[in-house]
């Protein structure tokens, strides 16, 4: 595998080749299938990807926090100098909320409705740094004035249901770095927010990581929230990584076909009364992945090898790597010329080249859902 | 296969049904509807949520109306409604020239047999026990439709939303992806021939890639059916995609409303701007740097008084807190209007009299 980051200092996060999968009496669902990234201290990565594609157990495998008896982790997670995978309950509990903790998608359920934000807080200080109340209190007021809650005096005794969706995920920012952790994990945490107070908790959340110095794994389902925010990108689909590297090269100049339909459907000032360009079909069953590439089944550029073997990673360039095995035959985007494809038609934009799906054909999409719907049991 | 199928009669509106007559097939005149808050010792009201608060608007046949507005505006409060889930405590509701609920106008049942509505979860808004043919047909034998009947209609409607009828019909909601699932719930709401439907964040909770998907079935299905949608949502990238004409509101108000074009180029209302300047660009090298807005939408149990905008406003002056702005001409339905006091000569707003807005 590549290393996306090949600089002289030691990364903060090393995951490398991560598999994980839940377990029970009937079935297995293999949700991460060899996941391989490094985070550099200080970086930004963001990982995108639809529901299911495993972005949120990765980031929940970092933190182990995932059920013990019904999953199984196999691969190497490090962490700074310690190795996840080896640590025992004790030590996990002492590493969570200091050297790693984690921002929810809803605040409301991640705060204890029970108790005020501030009690919430210094309960986290004093968990993981000993020192009297009195100090942990004003510790806990200058992280909530650093998360640009306003009037933190008076919110500091407030209960979670008291304050606004805004308010809730700052309070929830501040408790997760109480302890100045090294490394943040934020699951979706802008989803559940209008836009105007999503780009005020974006634009905080980059400011604070900034000025910390911590490194931020970021789950996303939104490209352009990854765009807001991110370093580098990893594009994930059915469990693996399909395209890695800068969020300027992956965004401008995608390689990957998945990534390439991800932008082109956007509906970002298309004009109206004309098809957007969506990928048709739906994600593989995890219960049954097919042999090869997960995208196989959707992707215009499939041949018949890609649906037998699974791609490995290439290099497209330092820091870049896609797994797909048609990079040769794709159209590159971000070229503006115009494209002859495959099928004949022609294109404007050769990074939407690819969609045959809805484009031509209405009924295209609805046979690829019957496939799919046909490999579920 | 349409014609194959068995319909419903007619409903009695839809026989003096005069297109170049009447443009407006649903219209709202000063809707409210405020929810009481019970609270003390004797549960007496306390206080009320002012979800929606003198509305006026109305929908053209064939004409896709987008409403926009963060949490806690009244936009989901109104698609209710306007197919009579909830009543309103004041104002009325007219479709097709009939008043809803009047004693000479249209039922409730005649009102639900032409307006139907798609909810944002497509899960909890279908039987869980009922396999999604049976959902799919259920509204029609409701109207007095044969079982056989609405069983062929709800497999001819099965395919027009591209789901193999031999394959889906049988399944139930849990055995299907949340894409399959709108496109049942579309099918459902399409199953009793409505002439106008509301979907209320219909496509919000799906993945992109599904989103792109069904947004082009809802265009697909307009044009063959001739529909008219009220689209709900608080994205604006797609509200832009599938709209001809957009409702921005605030705190219960319409705060402006125009052609989706005007709006989007040249925003009157500060509240507008600010929305549309929140949009996030999928180009890293567009990134925002400052938000437009601070804080959040103030409670509306409680909105500020005159303009309930004015407390985030840069704009703000002492005559936005004392007079409430007016959203007049909303009859006209080219007009590009906006309740704001920069937009009246007359307000005594100091950006009133210029000629172009601050942002312009």
């Amino acid at each position: 595998m590549t290393a996306p980051c090949s600089s002289a200092t030691t990364p903060l996060v090393a995951v490398d080749d991560l598999h994980v999968k839940f377990v029970d009496r009937d079935e297995t669902v293999r949700a991460v299938n060899g996941v391989t990234f490094r985070l550099m201290p200080g970086e930004v990565l963001c990982i995108i990807g639809e529901s299911g594609s495993g972005k949120s157990v990765t980031m929940r495998a970092l933190m182990r926090l995932l059920p013990k008896k019904r999953s199984v982790i196999d691969g190497k997670i490090r962490i700074g100098d310690q190795d996840i995978l080896a640590l025992d309950e004790r030590q996990l509990a002492s590493l969570r909320g200091s050297t790693v903790s984690m921002v929810f998608q809803e605040p409301m359920t991640a705060l204890d409705p029970v108790y005020t934000i501030g009690r919430q807080i210094v309960e986290t200080v004093l968990r993981h740094a000993p020192c009297s109340r009195k100090s942990a209190r004003e510790r806990a007021l200058e992280i909530l004035d650093l998360v640009k809650v306003p009037a933190p005096e008076r919110r500091f005794d407030s209960y979670p249901h008291e304050l606004s969706g805004g308010l809730r995920q700052r309070a929830l920012i501040a408790m997760a770095l109480a302890c100045r952790p090294r490394l943040l994990l934020a699951d979706e945490p802008t989803t559940a927010l209008d836009a105007s107070v999503q780009i005020q908790v974006l634009l905080l959340l980059r400011r604070l990581q900034r000025e910390l110095g911590m490194g931020l794994i970021f789950v996303t389902h939104d490209i352009a929230v990854a765009a807001q925010i991110a370093d580098k990108i990893a594009v994930m689909y059915a469990g693996r990584i399909v395209e890695l590297a800068d969020a300027r090269d992956l965004l401008l100049r995608p390689r990957h076909p998945y990534t390439m339909g991800l932008l082109a459907s956007t509906v970002l000032d298309r004009p109206r009364g004309h098809d957007i360009e969506a990928i048709g079909g739906s994600p593989p069953d995890l219960r049954h992945l097919p042999p090869g590439c997960g995208f196989a089944a959707r992707c215009g550029f499939a041949h018949p090898n890609c649906a037998a073997t699974v791609p490995e990673p290439h290099a497209l360039a330092p820091g870049h790597m896609a797994c797909c095995h048609r990079l040769d035959n794709l159209p590159t985007s971000g070229t503006s010329t115009t494209q002859e494809v495959q099928n004949g038609s022609q294109v404007q934009d050769s990074g939407r080249a690819f969609f045959r799906a809805e484009r031509h054909d209405p009924e295209h999409a609805a046979a690829r859902d019957l496939e799919q719907g046909a490999a579920a049991p | 296969m349409p014609d194959t199928v068995t319909r419903l009669d007619p409903p009695a509106s839809r026989l003096h049904d005069d297109t170049a007559a009447a443009p407006a097939l649903l219209s709202a005149e000063n809707l409210k509807k405020h929810f009481p808050i019970h609270g003390g010792m004797l549960n007496r009201r306390v206080a009320e949520v002012k979800a929606v608060d003198g509305v006026s608007f109305a929908v053209r046949k064939g004409e896709t109306l987008g409403v926009v507005g963060e949490s806690g505006c009244g936009k989901s409060t109104l698609a209710r409604l306007l197919i009579g889930l909830v009543r309103q405590d004041d104002g009325r509701i007219l479709f097709d020239g009939h008043a809803v609920g009047s004693p000479q106008g249209l039922t409730l049942r005649d009102l639900r047999r032409n307006v139907q509505i798609v909810f944002q979860d497509s899960d909890s808004s279908l039987n869980p026990r009922l396999p999604v043919g049976e959902s799919i047909a259920y509204g029609p034998q409701v109207h007095g439709m044969k079982r056989r009947a609405a069983r062929a209609l709800a497999h001819d409607l099965l395919r027009r939303v591209g789901l193999e009828p031999e394959l889906f019909a049988h399944r139930y909601p849990h055995e299907l992806s949340g894409g399959q699932k709108q496109r049942i719930n579309i099918a459902r709401a399409l199953a009793l021939e409505p002439r106008l439907v509301i979907l209320d964040e219909a496509v919000s909770a799906l993945d992109k890639s599904i989103e792109a998907q069904v947004l082009n079935l809802l265009r697909k299905l307009k044009e063959t059916l001739s529909l008219t949608y009220i689209f709900i949502s608080h994205d604006l990238n797609v509200v832009r995609y599938v709209s001809d004409r957009i409702l921005v509101m605030y705190l219960g108000e319409i705060v402006e409303t125009g052609p989706t074009d005007a709006v989007y180029r040249a925003p009157k209302h500060p509240y507008t701007k600010a929305l549309l300047d929140s949009r996030l660009a999928v180009d890293p090298r567009g990134r925002i740097e400052t938000a437009p807005l601070s804080g959040d939408p103030p409670n509306p149990i409680n909105p500020p008084s005159g303009c309930r905008f004015r407390t985030r406003c840069p704009y703000a002056e002492e005559v936005c807190a004392l007079q409430r702005p007016s959203l007049g001409g909303w009859q006209d339905h080219a007009a590009h209007l906006a309740a704001c006091h920069m937009s009246d000569p007359e307000s005594g707003h100091s950006s009133a009299r210029q000629t172009s807005l601050p942002w312009q």
